[in-house]
Formats: C-alpha cells, structure tokens, sequence
C-alpha cells in the first residue's frame, strides 16, 4: 500500500467556531494507482490534499494518521514534514502559474532549491533535462524568468520541478482547469506517463472534472461536504455507482447522443450545507431522495464489494438482504 | 534598451525645465523686496538709502522686466551661476551651499542607508517571529510616528542637558575653526551623533514596519507556499520572500536619497546643524531669491538623479522591467 489515510480530521478555524471542512476520511490508494478525487467546490478536496502535505494555519489537524510506504507521515508537525516533502511526497499546486519566484531565473531557483534540500543539481541536472524533453520544453527555460513562459510552459515547467526527486505519492490540485480542452488532454496525458515511466509511484489527481477522470484514472474517490462519499475503479463509478450522491452527479453529467434542447439536463436539487455547522449524520441528508431516520448517524466508509467502498445506509441495508 | 533609456531621460530633462521654473517663480509670489529686508537691517538716512537701493537692485538683476530676469536666471544658470547671496551678501550662493553640502551629506547618507538596510533587515527579521512581532514591532510603530525634532528635542535634552555626554548645537566645537586634526574630526564626530541618532531612529522605524508588513505579504504569495510544499527550509522561502518584497523599499530609498540635498530641515534647526536645510530656514526668513533658488536646484537635481539610479537598479533587480523595456508601457 503506498498511501493509507485514517480518520483522518481537519478543521478551518476562524472566528466564527471550525468549519469541519474535512471529517474522518479513511481510505488507501494502491502501488501505481491514479486515483481521481473528485467533488463540487468546497466539498474538502483541496483541505484534504493539502493536509497530507503542507498543514498550515487557519487549518487545524484534528486527528488522523497517514502512513506513505509504510511509514507515519507527521502531517501535523510542519518542520518535521519537511524530510518527506518533495522526495516521498509532492504536490502539482492549483496555482501552478504563479508557483514559481518572479525574481529568480528558474534553472538558478531550482538549484537553490535542491541544494537547501541536500541534491546536488549538477548531478541531477541531465535528468532534469531529459524530462524537459518529455513535457516538449526547451531546455532554455532554465535561464528564464517565469513571466517570459506561457501558462502552459509555466504548468509543465511546475510538473516537471516537483517530480524529480520521483515521490512515491504525486497530489496534482486542479492542474487542468486553467487550460484549454487540447492543453488538458496532453496534460493529463504526461501525469500517466509519468506514472508508466516510475517518476511517480501513485497518484492523487482533484479536480471537478469528471471528463478528465474517466480518461486517465484507475479509481475514482467522490467526496460530499468534507465527507468521503464513495470510492471505487472508474468503470463502476461512472456506469454503477452506489451512493446516491454519486448517482445524482453522474446522472447529471451530459451525454453523447442526447439532445438537450429536447430534455433538460438534470441537476441535484439543494446546495451543500455550510461546514461551520453542518447537520449531523450523513451531510447529504436533506438533498438526498432515499434519505431515511438511520441517516442521522454518520455512515461508516465501508468496503462493501471488492475495492468498492460506500458510505450510505441505505446500500448497507440493500447489500445485507441480498 | 537605448529607447527606454531615451524616453527616460527625455522625461527627466523635461521635468528639471519645469521644476526649475517653478523654483524660480515661487520665491517671487513672496510679498515684499529682498533689497528693502537687506537696507532695513542696515539704519541709514532716507537719501542713502535710496542710492543704495538703486545699487542693489542693479547688482541683483532686478531693475529689468521679469521676463528679462528668467532669461538672464537660464543663461547664467548654464555658466554655473546661481547670484549672490543677499542673505549672506555678497558672497556667491554656489559659495554658501557647497559650504552646506558636506555637512548634509555627512549627517543624512549614514542615517539613510543605514536606517535602510538595518531597518529592512530588522523587519524581515521580525515577520512572523512572535515575541518580536509582539515586542519590538510596538516601538517601531512609536518610533515611525515621533516627529523628527520632537525626538531630536528629546535626545537634546537626555544627552545634551541632563547627562551632559553630547553637545547640541553645531557641527563642530564652536571653539575650533575647521582644519584637518583629530581634535577637530573627533569634534565634528562628537556633534554629529545626536542629529544622526534621532533620524537614524525614526527612519529605522519605518522601513522596519515596511519590511514586516511586505514581508508577510510576500510569505502568503503562491511561490512561497509552493516552496514550503517541497520542503524548501525556512531560509530558502524567506530569502526569496525578501528578495521581491525590497523591490518598494528601493523606491522608498530613492525618494529618500533625493533629498538629503534638502538636509533635514527640522533636525538641522533643533541642533543648529550648518546643513542646507538650516541654509533654506534662512534664506526664506531674509527673502533670499537667490539663495532660495540654489538651494531648491540642488533638491531638484538631486531627486531626478536619485530617481534615475533607481531606474537602472530596477533594471537589475526585477526582470520584469527588463521585458517592459521593449513595450510602449516603458
């Protein structure tokens, strides 16, 4: 298991109480696997992404424990964090095209960089070009300034810089919403090469774009106000889903072939609750349609067929009778 | 790179033209004559004052139209000559102020640079260091505020009066003439601590505040945090922060270094300091058109020549502005 998460909790603090942004996510992400995490805005995917790497104030670690490779990551302790930064961990940040220090050139930032980090850059420099050529960028880049890229060279300049030490875990944080639909594609495209040519061993990939997902994920972890929702490989996700939830948002996905001047597409009905003081029990409660007086319990996250796991009363009760 | 430096320098030149005019102007909205403030001081009978009057207004160029003095001013301004001094009559103003000038550069380029740079340091420090943050920053909020003579009054007092270890007024002991030995160095050192302790301080105050403010600014900025993701120590992300959030304290320092031609008037005044703000204080009190003038160019001259050395400063600090150079935004 490169990944295990338990009960992993995290809070925002403001001044207003916590927001309870992330509640209890356990889950495990295999050896090569690219997982897709995926959710509307403000559901907790960032919280969570960002609180196995850099867990900074207003966030709050609650509890959890998180082991990569069979090892305890002290999430919680920031300095302590920074052994596994970068060599076992790594992230491809939502803010790629600002990601890099306008002032520095960044071949010199790089090597800055890795030094503070204990790589020699010299040494490290042939691969650094050899990946360069992997992402269609020229080596010159290395004596720009990043304002003279575009925001797509900026984007692979960013993906290529994070994973050179070859971590064992990849977070890419919503790398392609600021792109065109041609620019995604060859985006996401390198992350899986990446993966096939063992620059990464797995991969997290957050995005509310569950197009992307279908393309290049092996699973799919959907999540619902900070709550783990369902996770299962892409083909039940997409084609049997369990949690209602998880039915509604792919119901509500458009489809080839249909017309939808003829028939409206569907959403979900409702918005998500506030997390500064969501309901209790299952957070999907009030918008869901099967919702019943079990659901004012939290739902366990349980693995109810082979690496298909849910968290819904209800599927608990159709699996028990069937 | 030749065009930004062109249209630089075209706005530089154009600026100093009107710059000069204005300075040339505005003593001249003053109510009242130079001549008659001069042969006032002087009591002499009512004929004699009249031929003097008529001597010294043709002495001084002002018996012709004023368009005719504008003129002469220019034309005597590119000879290197700035009049005489009514004031301090009849030596010439460039006499008065290079006089002036040491004494000023003296007491405020140490004050600023140092200020700059301890005070930069000092707040970059401080950033997101609680018990600094919580501690020292206070003073620094109280020091940026103090009035500069208010303070100078104040330091005056403490290690002029009550203790007794500084003198407070002069740049030298008023017993020596100025002549190259150690006892008048250690002199000149001796009075030149006070005026530049109370501008250092309320300086250094500033530019810590700055910094601090900038600087965690810059720590929240995505490159910092993208830093801190990859394990990049504290040293790393903090240098970096620095580095771009000196960029406005530069300006900050241009601005400042453009006028130490115009001495700190206040302090100068508070410690009887011979620097040229001293030198303006009496030039205005006397309607000193010429000494006005000559002291107002060298304010002129020296902003746009600090201004210009920033310019190229931030050619090589920030990149970005090297791109802009090609641009129209340039």
């Amino acid at each position: 298991m490169s990944l295990q998460v338990e009960n992993l909790t995290v809070y925002y603090q403001t001044l207003r109480g916590d927001v309870q942004a992330l509640e209890s996510a356990t889950f495990t992400v295999a050896d090569g696997e690219i997982m897709g995490l995926a959710g509307e805005s403000g559901c907790g995917k960032t919280t969570l992404a960002h609180s196995l790497i850099r867990l900074t104030p207003p966030m709050r670690f609650v509890e959890g424990r998180v082991e990569l490779d069979d090892e305890e990551l002290p999430v919680w302790d920031m300095e302590r964090m920074n052994d596994f930064r970068f060599k076992k961990i790594s992230i491809i940040p939502q803010y790629a095209m600002n990601a890099m220090n306008p002032t520095r050139k960044i071949g010199k930032m790089t090597s800055e960089l890795l030094e503070s980090r204990k790589v020699d850059f010299k040494a490290t420099l042939p691969e650094l070009k050899r990946r360069l050529n992997l992402v269609e960028l020229s080596h010159d880049v290395l004596n720009m300034y990043p304002i003279e890229l575009s925001g797509g060279m900026k984007q692979r300049m960013v993906m290529v810089l994070s994973t050179l030490m070859n971590p064992s875990l990849l977070i890419a944080d919503e790398v392609t919403s600021a792109l065109d639909v041609s620019s995604q594609k060859a985006v996401v495209e390198m992350l899986v090469g990446f993966r096939d040519r063992g620059f990464v061993k797995s991969l997290i990939v957050i995005t509310h774009d569950i197009s992307i997902l279908y393309q290049i994920a092996d699973s799919i972890m959907i999540m619902y106000a900070g709550q783990l929702a369902e996770k299962a490989s892409t083909e039940v996700i997409i084609h049997a889903p369990r949690h209602p939830y998880t039915k509604l948002l792919i119901a509500s996905l458009p489809k080839v072939g249909v017309k939808y001047s003829e028939k409206r597409l569907t959403g979900i009905p409702g918005s998500p609750p506030l997390l500064l003081d969501p309901p209790i029990g299952c957070r999907f409660r009030e918008r869901c349609p099967v919702a019943f007086e079990k659901c004012l319990d939290v739902p366990p996250f349980i693995e109810i067929e082979k690496d298909h796991f849910v968290a819904c009363w209800k599927e608990f009760e159709k699996n028990a009778q069937a | 790179m030749r065009r930004y430096f062109g249209r630089k320098l075209l706005i530089y030149i154009l600026t100093f033209f009107l710059a000069v005019t204005i300075d040339w102007l505005i003593p001249r909205f003053m109510p009242g004559n130079p001549v008659q403030t001069m042969l006032s001081r002087a009591a002499l009978r009512a004929e004699a004052v009249e031929v003097m009057y008529g001597y010294y207004t043709r002495a001084f160029g002002l018996d012709v139209p004023i368009w005719q003095q504008y003129l002469n001013f220019w034309n005597a301004l590119f000879h290197g000559d700035l009049g005489t001094s009514v004031y301090m009559f009849p030596q010439p103003v460039t006499k008065v102020i290079m006089r002036a000038v040491p004494y000023d550069i003296f007491l405020l380029l140490p004050a600023i640079l140092l200020s700059w740079y301890a005070g930069n340091h000092f707040g970059a420090f401080a950033a997101r260091t609680k018990w600094l943050d919580n501690t020292i920053l206070p003073v620094g909020y109280i020091l940026t505020a103090t009035p500069y003579m208010w303070l100078g009054i104040l330091l005056a007092w403490v290690f002029g009066i009550v203790l007794g270890v500084f003198p407070i007024a002069g740049a030298y002991s008023f017993a020596l003439r100025p002549h190259l030995s150690w006892t008048f160095i250690r002199s000149v050192l001796h009075h030149w601590f006070l005026p530049f302790a109370s501008l250092f301080l309320v300086m250094f105050g500033g530019w810590a505040i700055g910094m601090r403010n900038m600087i965690i600014y810059e720590l929240e900025a995505d490159y910092s945090h993208y830093l801190e993701a990859l394990g990049a120590p504290r040293r790393l992300v903090r240098k970096y922060a620095f580095r771009n959030a000196i960029l406005p304290q530069i300006t900050g320092l241009a601005l400042q270094l453009g006028v130490i031609a115009a001495g700190a008037l206040v302090t100068e005044v508070v410690f009887s300091y011979p620097g040229i703000g001293y030198l303006i204080l009496a030039a205005i009190q006397n309607q000193d058109y010429f000494l006005i003038q000559g002291c107002f160019l060298f304010i002129i001259i020296g902003v746009l020549l600090a201004n210009f050395a920033i310019d190229i400063a931030y050619v090589i600090v920030d990149p970005r502005t090297r791109l802009g150079m090609t641009g129209e935004a340039a």
